[in-house]
């Protein structure tokens, strides 16, 4: 193994790469664009609520339950009838319909704890989950205030002081920010690497190479190291300029560590890259590869659903996943402030997952440039 | 024949390539039913030429006509487009190489819009006059050279057409199978006088032959007239010199002719390369058959053979790229086998084509192989200097390979080989397509780094009168050497007058000519059947449709099907993938949160504080972990993550309930991952509330509950993930896969360079696109199938709704998925930028903002903009609508409408983004 050839064949790479304005481009955007689209597009915790009341009372205490409901929590609400309330949802304009039943005001102040229905369309994911919670907890305390003026205290006076640590405001701008990056990243050290080697491969410079006094070892960690600066040097210059500057998002934690956390799952994503690529063909079958493999990376790494929302076989088996103990150092570094003591298991993670990763590629590379004809 | 207008006139024809003047000015009439050539070195521009002449490629400046019109106009172009017929340069670049030989004709045929019955005669009489009729089933990748030109030529003229124009067409073909491609031709044009052959060529002898020639340099013409013509005005005996002598007092200066001193005696000593019983077997293949040479230091060893006998399997064992399945090869006197990188650094390889990196420059390749053989750093400049100067590439230094021409690039390859003064050079085929002025210069190099430097140079190659400057050659076939000896010894063993005849009898002796070429009984049927056919095309020509024409569509997408279905990994690829991508995403995006991490610290360790941490860790939604002992411990268990949730609670809180007090519990959430943060929230107020209920109970107090709120999950009443997740992930793998495939087939036939179709067929971009999107179309809506049957009764999710509807709508928006990837495909330039491309283009869009988990009502920014007019946001709708709502066409029209706009919208992006001729 010579240094110097990992070191040629690298900036190899890098002018390859520079020559190819389109290529430049999309990385740009997938690093400043798509990085603000995401953050910016994502709704807090209750956003833009879409709902329908079907007011069969009609009394200041119903009016004062519709009120409760104001942007930019809700969408202002619609008052319709019961014949409505199904079309509109099938529809899918309304998320919740309330349905105030009439004489509810009388019962309330009776303390005949009259029924209000909320109906819920569940096909809405997260919204339909999280948010029934909050809309149950504002009608509650409408009815309770309204009730208030009548009635005596009922109530023990235990108050739950409830403080959200390294997001106050659950703003998931902050989140969103960075699980794109980090799905930009892996998307881009993937792709980097396996195409570029498939190149090579269907325009027969590999084997140019190989006739060189240049090993295998020497061709793939130049192609590691050139396309993990790359993706590092955009995911820096990203977090620092879109994600902090423009995104406006505190990041609790070094930047450097996080960095250094980077380019260990560049290592594991790189090598991943090379090996899609002995195992695909054609540029085609990789193109293919590429989003059945990402897919899950992306959606199943805790990035987007918590992981322990998962059933336990599919959290397991992502741990093999380099992605999952990216996602996990990212945040506890960039939110939590976590330092290297407490994040050096997924370091270490990475390095195993990496090296297996590597070794795996470098057997596949060998073994498919022995049987080229 | 005198009296025909000129088939084609040029008029002030100027043609650059960025700075690179490639035609300066040029005026030429080329005369009708002649075969007419264009001599002269490469990078002259008479590839540029003909690709104008073809209308391949854009005129930049003055006037081209073709059979008397403008090709300037896209209306002459599509009008005259069906008489004109183009081979690129190349061998088989225009070709398929994954479908037949027949499947490739046939292709052609349909393009051309000609009938089934009238397509079946006319490639059964085209592949029995070629020859390659006992072939018809092979794929066009697995032929030879020769048969590879022959394939090009059928498909070339499968349209009878009147001006055939043929781009350096013998190139690295071997002498016998170019012998038989003249044959070809000559006979072809006895049966059709009046067509007229454009042929580019660096081939003089083949020159000789040609009715009339133009002769160019540097971009302009020379001199044109017929051969005896240009002879007779230079005085020269052969075309070759009349050329030399026509070419400008500088050039000529710089032109010598090759001179062979004769070898050392004593050279014979030590043996540079030893084959023995070389043998290359792949699967049942045998390549190369029991091989056996041996090569003296400093000798030029020719290697001569036809198309695929080994020759490159050979040189590819020597050089340790592959290893031999039996025998031995030493170099220097030691083994060659695949680590052996101390042999590697004495050793130069080309191979053959070009290979070097395209994206370099001349002096970044230069240096990068200067490198990597470990010359030495200070030296570089100096060595890169002279190796410039020795191979004229001074000017270039800095220019990118592929602006440059042919013959110059081959001299980039050897300067490469030749950086690290190897002791010994490997040319597979080094001057294949070089002009005879270069490929004098560069074996007066050859020369003289054999007999100066003592470097031994093995050479494979087509050229006769390169061969017999070798001191030895080897003639081989089907992977074993027929002959090996002296060029004059062959030649006198066969009793003939030069080699050419001595290797084509050679290989006849050998079975070569029964096997790839036609019998001479052929040729008279075959001239028989072509004219009859001829007629049958002519009025299909005025019928051609001009915008449209749906048989030259589906031409497209046969092919495109033909080569899915030869590549069954990517279909069986793309329908289990997505369907375990389903099953994983199904299963393991799940909004209900269980067994989240919380720890208290309870500074009041009374049997109330007890009894609340006990309310919550009784629930399933959360496990207890060891109580926090301080804030210290609180703070550094949340930090790294240990912790969802932590509570204090504080001392005295039992006593202060029960005097009425006002009592704080204090919370913590982690907020790093803000969904799971909110549903903690939610989970933690509701056991609060819980708590503080059954104690006002237990107390006595008035009912809690004023109100009950009763909360109803509509279309999915058990709240099941899966029920909510499966029609949502269905348009999302229903976008990305469909997108990807479509996505590469446009940008590969760019880089492969068979989109020179499009370029000179009468087919149109819209056809093409077309034509291209069905094959994906239908693969997309097998998945569907597959993805909906699974989801039914696999994952029991009930289809409540409309399966018309539904099905209605997939078509749409897989149409519109696959647009997608053809107008991602048809902006990039290569097959990377595409992949990556539609992977940033799709997969963000179609997760995050068509409401897969948010809806796209509540979106902000760019990313609702981009949701709502995603057609992955309308096809959800549609897909829950008549998965889970019970749903149907009435009720989901108006997500329809987006959807029909998306397809012709996409379409058009994609029509307008590619072109119809190269630029």
């Amino acid at each position: 193994m010579r240094l110097s050839n990992i070191l040629h064949l690298g900036v190899k790479e890098l002018r390859s790469l520079g020559r190819d304005p389109v290529m430049l481009g999309l990385i740009v955007y997938a690093f400043t664009l798509a990085i603000y689209a995401a953050a910016t597009a994502l709704p807090e915790a209750l956003h833009k609520a879409s709902i329908a009341i079907v007011d069969e009372d009609r009394s200041p205490l119903s009016a004062r339950i519709a009120d409760a409901f104001y942007p930019p929590y809700f969408i202002s609400p619609v008052v319709i009838d019961h014949a409505e309330m199904d079309a509109r949802m099938d529809a899918g304009l309304d998320t919740f319909a309330l349905n105030i039943p009439p004489h509810f005001q009388r019962d309330v102040l009776a303390g005949r704890a009259p029924v209000i229905q909320l109906n819920v369309d569940a096909t809405r994911m997260t919204q339909a989950f999280a948010d029934s919670g909050y809309i149950q907890s504002i009608v509650a305390g409408e009815v309770a205030g309204f009730a208030a003026r009548y009635r005596a205290e009922t109530e023990l006076p235990v108050e739950l002081a409830l403080r959200a640590r390294f997001n106050p405001g659950l703003d998931k701008s902050w989140f969103g920010s960075v699980m794109e990056v980090i799905n930009n990243v892996t998307l881009l050290a993937i792709v980097l690497t396996g195409a570029a080697l498939i190149r090579e491969r269907e325009h027969g410079t590999i084997e140019h190479l190989l006739a060189m006094p240049v090993t295998p070892f020497e061709i793939m960690t130049a192609k590691l190291w050139a396309m993990a600066l790359v993706v590092a040097v955009a995911c820096g210059l990203s977090l620092i300029f879109v994600v902090q500057g423009l995104l406006a998002v505190p990041i609790e934690g070094s930047v450097a560590l996080f960095l250094a956390g980077t380019l260990f799952h560049l290592f594991a994503a790189t090598s991943m890259g090379i090996f899609l690529a002995t195992v695909a063909r054609s540029m085609p079958q990789f193109g293919l590869l590429i989003i059945l493999v990402l897919v899950p990376l992306e959606m199943l790494s805790g990035g987007m659903t918590p992981r322990e929302s998962m059933p336990d076989m599919i959290r397991t088996l992502m741990l093999v996943a380099p992605n999952t103990h990216f996602v996990m150092l990212a945040q506890a570094i960039l939110y939590r402030g976590a330092g290297f003591s407490v994040v050096w298991p997924q370091f270490l993670a990475l390095a195993l997952i990496g090296t297996v990763l590597f070794a795996a590629a470098l057997a596949r590379f060998r073994s498919t440039i022995s049987s080229m004809a | 024949m005198t009296a025909q207008a000129p088939v084609a006139r040029l008029d002030d024809v100027t043609l650059r390539y960025g700075r690179q003047c490639a035609l300066d000015a040029v005026t030429l009439d080329i005369p009708a039913g002649r075969m007419v050539g264009l001599i002269g070195p490469d990078g002259v521009g008479k590839s540029s030429l003909l690709a104008l002449i073809a209308g391949a490629r854009a005129l930049q400046q003055g006037r081209v006509e073709v059979f008397g019109g403008d090709m300037g106009r896209a209306r002459h172009r599509h009008a005259v487009g069906p008489r004109i017929a183009y081979m690129p340069q190349g061998l088989g670049r225009n070709l398929y190489p994954t479908l037949s030989i027949f499947e490739n004709i046939d292709f052609f045929g349909r393009l051309f819009g000609h009938g089934r019955a009238q397509r079946e005669a006319r490639i059964a009489a085209l592949l029995d006059s070629t020859g390659l009729a006992p072939f018809a089933g092979r794929p066009a990748g697995k032929l030879s050279g020769g048969m590879k030109q022959k394939l090009g030529l059928c498909c070339a003229l499968i349209h009878d057409p009147d001006l055939l124009i043929l781009d350096e067409p013998t190139t690295g073909v071997d002498p016998l199978s170019r012998r038989h491609f003249w044959e070809l031709i000559a006979r072809i044009r006895a049966g059709r006088p009046q067509m007229s052959v454009v042929v580019a060529t660096a081939y003089m002898e083949e020159a000789e032959r040609f009715d009339w020639l133009v002769a160019m340099d540097a971009g302009r013409v020379l001199a044109s007239g017929t051969p005896s013509d240009l002879r007779a005005r230079t005085g020269a005996a052969s075309l070759e010199a009349a050329f030399i002598a026509l070419l400008p007092e500088a050039k000529r200066r710089a032109h010598r002719p090759v001179e062979i001193p004769p070898r050392a005696p004593d050279a014979d000593g030590e043996v540079a390369i030893e084959a023995r019983d070389l043998t290359m077997r792949f699967g049942d293949f045998v390549a190369v058959d029991k091989v056996s040479f041996r090569i003296g230091r400093g000798e030029i060893f020719g290697f001569l053979g036809s198309n695929g006998c080994g020759k490159t399997t050979t040189m590819k064992v020597l050089t340790g790229l592959l290893t031999a399945s039996e025998g031995e090869a030493r170099l220097f006197g030691q083994p060659v086998d695949g680590d052996g990188i101390g042999v590697r650094r004495r050793v130069g390889y080309m191979s053959q084509g070009f290979s070097l990196y395209s994206e370099l420059t001349v002096r970044q390749n230069l240096e990068l192989h200067a490198r990597l053989f470990q010359v030495p750093e200070a030296g570089i400049a100096a060595r890169i200097a002279e190796m410039t100067q020795r191979f004229d590439l001074a000017d270039v230094l800095d220019v990118l390979p592929d602006n440059l021409p042919l013959g110059r690039r081959q001299r980039l390859s050897l300067a490469v080989a030749m950086i690290h003064r190897p002791e010994m050079l490997i040319l597979d085929e080094p001057t294949s397509g070089v002009d005879p002025v270069a490929r004098d210069s560069f074996w007066r190099m050859l020369v003289e780094l054999a007999r100066r430097d003592k470097v031994t140079i093995f050479i494979s190659t087509h050229f006769m009168n390169e061969a017999e400057r070798c001191d030895r050659i080897s003639l081989m076939h089907a992977g074993r050497v027929l002959v090996s000896d002296t060029p004059a010894a062959i030649t006198a063993a066969h009793g003939v007058e030069t080699l050419e005849d001595a290797f084509v009898d050679c290989l006849m002796e050998a079975g070569a000519g029964a096997a790839e070429t036609a019998p001479d009984a052929v040729p008279a049927a075959a001239q028989e059947t072509m004219p009859e056919a001829a007629p049958v095309t002519a009025p299909g020509r005025t019928s051609f449709r001009r915008f449209f024409d749906p048989r030259r569509m589906f031409s497209y997408t046969r092919r495109e099907t033909l080569e899915l279905r030869r590549d069954p990994v990517r279909a069986t690829l793309a329908l289990i993938g997505s369907v375990v991508l389903l099953f994983v995403i199904g299963y393991g995006i799940n909004f209900d949160v269980e067994d989240m991490t919380f720890a208290v610290l309870d500074r009041d360790r009374t049997t109330t504080s007890r009894d609340y941490v006990l309310n919550i860790s009784g629930s399933r939604y959360f496990t207890e972990r060891p109580a926090i002992v301080d804030y210290d411990d609180l703070d550094r268990r949340m930090r790294a993550g240990e912790l969802s949730l932590a509570l204090e609670i504080p001392p005295g809180f039992a006593r202060d309930i029960a005097r009425g007090r006002h009592v704080e519990i204090g919370a913590w959430i982690d907020g790093a991952m803000p969904t799971r943060a909110e549903t903690v929230q939610g989970y933690v107020q509701g056991m609060h509330l819980h708590w503080l209920q059954m104690q006002a109970a237990k107390a006595g107090l008035a009912p809690a509950a004023l109100v009950d709120i009763e909360t109803r999950f509509r279309y999915n009443p058990d709240v099941k993930s899966l029920v909510a997740m499966v029609p949502g992930v269905i348009p999302l793998l229903l976008m990305l896969i469909p997108s990807m495939l479509a996505a590469l087939s446009v940008v590969r036939e760019k880089e492969l360079g068979s989109i020179v179709n499009l370029y000179v067929t009468p087919v149109t971009r819209l056809e093409f696109l077309i034509g291209k999107q069905l094959p994906y179309v239908a693969l997309a809506m097998l998945n569907f199938l597959l993805l909906v049957l699974f989801a039914v009764f696999f994952f029991e999710v009930p289809l409540t709704g409309s399966i018309l509807t539904l099905t209605a709508a997939t078509l749409i928006y897989v149409f519109s998925a696959t647009a997608m990837g053809l107008l991602i495909s048809a902006a990039m330039r290569s097959q990377i930028a595409a992949i990556f491309g539609t992977a940033i283009l799709t997969i963000l869009p179609a997760a995050q903002f068509s409401g897969l988990t948010d809806p796209v009502s509540s979106l902000e920014g760019m990313g609702a903009l981009i949701g709502q007019i995603y057609p992955t946001t309308h096809y959800l709708t549609i897909s829950r609508g008549t998965f889970s709502k019970a749903l149907g066409f009435a009720d989901l029209q108006a997500a329809f409408v987006p959807l029909l706009i998306a397809v012709p919208v996409l379409i058009a992006a994609s029509v307008v983004l590619l072109k119809k001729q190269e630029r």
